[in-house]
């Protein structure tokens, strides 16, 4: 009975689909209102200092400004001035001094200074939250920030404990966590010391083009522009994001015209859209990996032949043109394509053959080892897809699928034999997936260095540790690139992660809207230049 | 002597135990007893979930150092008993501390989500009463004609049709295609934040400031949730009225009534839906309760704000202060429902008086 009823019901999800293309009447947003539809569930906090995921990290972009930033129309110049209209840096290559533009106000109507710079910085340090990282690793601690980030008239000088290259400091600041926020407005909230966090987290005190107006968690966020952004008045007066769980549901709200953007639809959604009338589908690339790694605790998985025979067992091409066209493509190099330092070098594709025999001269025959899978559609499909390949060569792959946070639990306490993990870079520079893939100063158990990935799969990093120290430092720009090709170079060959594919986006939008930008791999989406 | 004196205070104790102030004070202390049992279980639940809460705050890449300061400032390095003795000292002030995922008071949140849920839930089973009673009496009346098999394969089908895939179908059809309802969320954006909130239930809400442009798209909005919602309760609800009305219907009393010619409409009118009415009640408070509970499927399809999808992504993420308020709401709202299904049983059934 249930199985008829299943086909009935499949009968009619067609037919009712069928017509419903056909017969759409469209209702319209206001003209100043652009209204996306996204999901914002993993949105836990609007402070700059604090937030790391998407959601956060778009809202952000849109509310603070940073000394220097990246522009939506032009991200391939990389970083210009913002906040900072210039900068110099001194001859032993640890301070550099900004000059404070003396034109800008938050949206409360204060100036901004470069007092409020310099404390926006401190207060990140401070803090210790998440993204601090990105700021802490140029040398400023809790305790030395005070005397490291300094505001003097109009010049903020900040200080790091050794020479990096220039153009990695400066990348680091174009992260969220560089978002300079309205210091007396921000201290006036203040709460038993929390540097106004608490109060931070669910409102906004910036300069940038737009302020929030008002978020309601899994329902939505209202962003209000603001006037006097120096870049002039955004066309679109109000920006709401509402939470739409549902990609079927996405793509009905943006073919009935309730939404003008829709961010979360499936490869099956996008196609039945594409060619809709009135709806265009446009395509960026991000700065996601998705990658496959090997445990080094494990000790078949830790010889050289297995590790390589692995990355012959992967179905790389067919996953791409399947189940993940459109949101995935296929990228083997841990700085993801746009980054200073990214190569396109993808010399692996599925060989069983080639796998066999590595696998057959180390004397490896059958094999059983877990990977862990987070419970979404694309990674239980990338895995379904490795099980079989695998098998190929007789490994036996046991799949545990479970919810994000406990497979991470057990990720991060070196308990898989195999991952399936995504990873977003930080901070538009390589050095900060060079920082996770390909460097490990102390793989001991007890270093318990979480945060990264080399630790997480037990991997010494083989010598890659000081090639990445040493093109961290590195001024010169064709020099450092080369660097950066050379670890690449031999982390592909040795390493003991399979990195597999780099993100894009796919976007589905009214066609009168104009301008949206999602960022690219290199930052975050920005609503202030969007038109319709 | 002693004997008329054992029997007087035997007496005097039994008065005292029956006096209203008695029972009302040992419900209370059975009301008590369930929610703390409740904050309990839940509490170690959440404990022994293999999820880390604090990871779910400082995300993948977070330090070592930053995942240890949050740890601490968590309150989790100390032992269970502590933290629950800390949280239970906190909501006996009336503080159910702050969400991690929302990071805002709990009670803040609750009090946004479960007016969502009330509001769509009563409508649901407003829909569900008012369709399934009469459709269950109308079958049992009429067994094995086509209006009982009708009204069994509607009754069947709003009973196993995944409530997801009926949401799905019904937006497609009556939102994406004919375009008579609202799409998903509570209101239309240029609706959204015109009314002051009072109650938190719109419908409600924006009768209070006699708005009714937005009253009316609260309305669109709500109609095909809460119709998905109170088909499936339909379904159980006329099931059950056939049921309870077939049982009656075969009972000596009624045989005699007919045999003293008394019309067939009054026989069920005075006599059988009289006795069924008690379990129907319990049947109907059931119903509501699961509905209040949080439908969290539909509210996923809907994107309704409702407090199934808030516990639910709680869970998810071990944010135990959401889960543990949610749960003891849901708690105190079955209670609460029982307290009065309780009393509708005293009104309706004279033998429980």
């Amino acid at each position: 009975m249930n199985r008829l009823l299943e086909r009935l019901a499949i009968g009619l999800i067609a037919c009712t689909g069928i017509t419903a293309n056909i017969k759409m009447v469209s209702a319209e947003t206001p003209p100043d209102v652009l209204v996306i539809a996204d999901r914002i569930d993993s949105l836990i906090t609007l402070d700059p200092a604090e937030s790391y995921e998407f959601t956060g990290s778009d809202i952000i972009r849109n509310v603070y400004q940073k000394l220097i930033n990246y522009y939506p129309d032009d991200l391939e110049s990389g970083y210009q001035p913002e906040i900072a209209e210039s900068w110099t840096v001194s001859s032993d290559g640890r301070t550099i001094t900004f000059t404070i533009r003396d034109d800008i106000k938050f949206h409360s109507g204060n100036p901004v200074t470069s007092e409020d710079a310099a404390f926006s910085l401190q207060r990140a340090v401070i803090l210790n939250k998440t993204p601090s990282s990105t700021l802490t690793q140029l040398g400023f601690t809790p305790e030395n920030v005070r005397q490291t980030i300094l505001a003097d008239d109009d010049k903020l000088m900040i200080t790091t404990d050794r020479p990096y290259a220039v153009s990695f400091v400066l990348n680091c600041l174009t992260a969220s966590i560089g978002s300079i926020v309205d210091r007396e407005t921000v201290m006036s909230h203040e709460v038993d010391g929390d540097m106004g966090n608490s109060w931070l987290k669910i409102n906004t005190a910036g300069s940038g083009a737009y302020s929030v107006q008002s978020w309601k968690p899994n329902e939505s966020v209202t962003l209000q522009a603001n006037d006097g952004y120096s870049h002039g008045a955004p066309p679109m007066k109000r920006v709401v994001l509402v939470h739409t769980q549902e990609s079927a549901t996405q793509r009905l709200q943006l073919q009935r015209g309730d939404v003008d953007i829709a961010r979360n639809l499936t490869p099956d959604d996008i196609a039945g859209i594409e060619s809709e009338n009135g709806i265009k589908v446009e395509e960026e690339l991000k700065g996601g990996l998705m990658y496959v790694s090997l445990n080094q605790n494990h000790p078949i998985l830790a010889k050289p032949e297995v590790r390589k025979a692995i990355k012959y067992l992967i179905d790389y091409d067919a996953m791409q043109d399947s189940f993940l066209k459109g949101q995935y493509r296929v990228h083997q190099n841990f700085i993801p394509t746009s980054f200073l330092g990214a190569v396109d070098d993808n010399p692996f594709e599925l060989n069983v053959e080639k796998a066999r025999e590595l696998l057959e001269s180390v004397g490896v025959g059958e094999l059983e080892i877990e990977i862990g899978v987070r419970d979404v559609q694309d990674r239980m499909e990338i895995a379904q897809s490795l099980q079989n390949t695998f098998a190929q060569a007789g490994i036996l792959l046991e799949i545990s699928v479970a919810t994000a946070k406990v497979n991470l639990g057990r990720y991060r306490a070196r308990e898989l034999d195999v991952y399936i993990g995504a990873w977003g870079p930080s901070y538009p520079d390589p050095h900060t997936n060079a920082g996770t893939f390909a460097y490990n100063p102390d793989n001991s158990l007890e270093a318990n260095a979480t945060g990264r990935l080399t630790w997480r799969n037990a991997w010494d990093a083989a010598g890659l540790t000081e090639k990445v120290e040493r093109a961290l430092t590195e001024n010169d720009r064709e020099m450092r690139i080369e660097m950066y090709q050379d670890i690449q170079s031999g982390f592909r060959d040795t390493s003991p992660f399979a990195i597999m594919f780099q993100q894009s986006a796919q976007t589905a939008m009214r066609d009168n809207v104009n301008g949206f930008s999602t960022g690219q791999a290199v930052t975050y989406a920005a609503f202030w230049q969007v038109t319709k | 002597m002693s004997e008329t004196r054992t029997i007087q205070w035997t007496q005097r104790r039994k008065a005292l135990l029956h006096s209203p102030i008695t029972t009302s004070i040992s419900k209370l202390l059975r009301v008590s007893v369930t929610l703390l049992g409740l904050l309990l279980i839940t509490f170690l639940i959440g404990r022994v979930m293999p999820i880390d809460p604090v990871l779910a705050v400082v995300g993948e890449q977070a330090s070592k150092e930053t995942y240890e300061q949050t740890y601490i400032d968590m309150g989790l390095d100390k032992p269970v008993i502590v933290q629950f003795y800390y949280y239970l000292s906190d909501v006996l002030q009336g503080n159910f501390g702050a969400s991690l995922l929302t990071a805002r008071p709990v009670l803040d949140d609750l009090l946004r989500v479960f007016p969502a849920t009330l509001e769509l839930s009563t409508i649901a089973i407003a829909i569900g009463v008012l369709l399934g009673v009469p459709l269950g009496i109308v079958s049992a009346i009429k067994p094995g004609t086509w209006i009982d098999v009708t009204v069994r394969i509607i009754a069947l089908m709003g009973y196993s049709a995944p409530i997801f895939w009926l949401g799905m179908i019904g937006l497609l059809v009556f939102y994406g295609e004919l375009g008579w309802v609202g799409g998903p969320g509570r209101l239309d954006i240029v609706y959204m934040d015109t009314i002051p909130n009072v109650t938190g239930a719109i419908l409600v809400d924006s009768l209070l400031a006699r708005d009714t442009a937005t009253f009316k798209n609260a309305l669109a909005h709500i109609i095909l949730p809460a119709s998905v919602l109170g088909y499936y309760s339909l379904a159980y609800i006329c099931r059950m009225t056939r049921s309870f009305m077939l049982n009656e219907l075969n009972s000596e009393y009624v045989l005699t009534a007919r045999a003293k010619g008394v019309r067939e409409t009054t026989i069920i009118r005075r006599h059988v839906f009289r006795n069924i009415r008690v379990p129907l009640v319990t049947v109907i408070a059931l119903s509501y309760g699961n509905l209040l509970e949080g439908a969290v499927l539909t509210e996923f399809v809907f994107s309704w704000p409702g407090i199934g999808s808030y516990i639910t992504t709680a869970l998810l993420s071990a944010d135990m202060n959401a889960v543990l308020g949610g749960t003891f709401l849901v708690g105190a709202v079955f209670i609460l429902l029982n307290l009065s299904s309780d009393f509708l049983y005293r009104y309706l059934d004279p033998r429980t008086r």
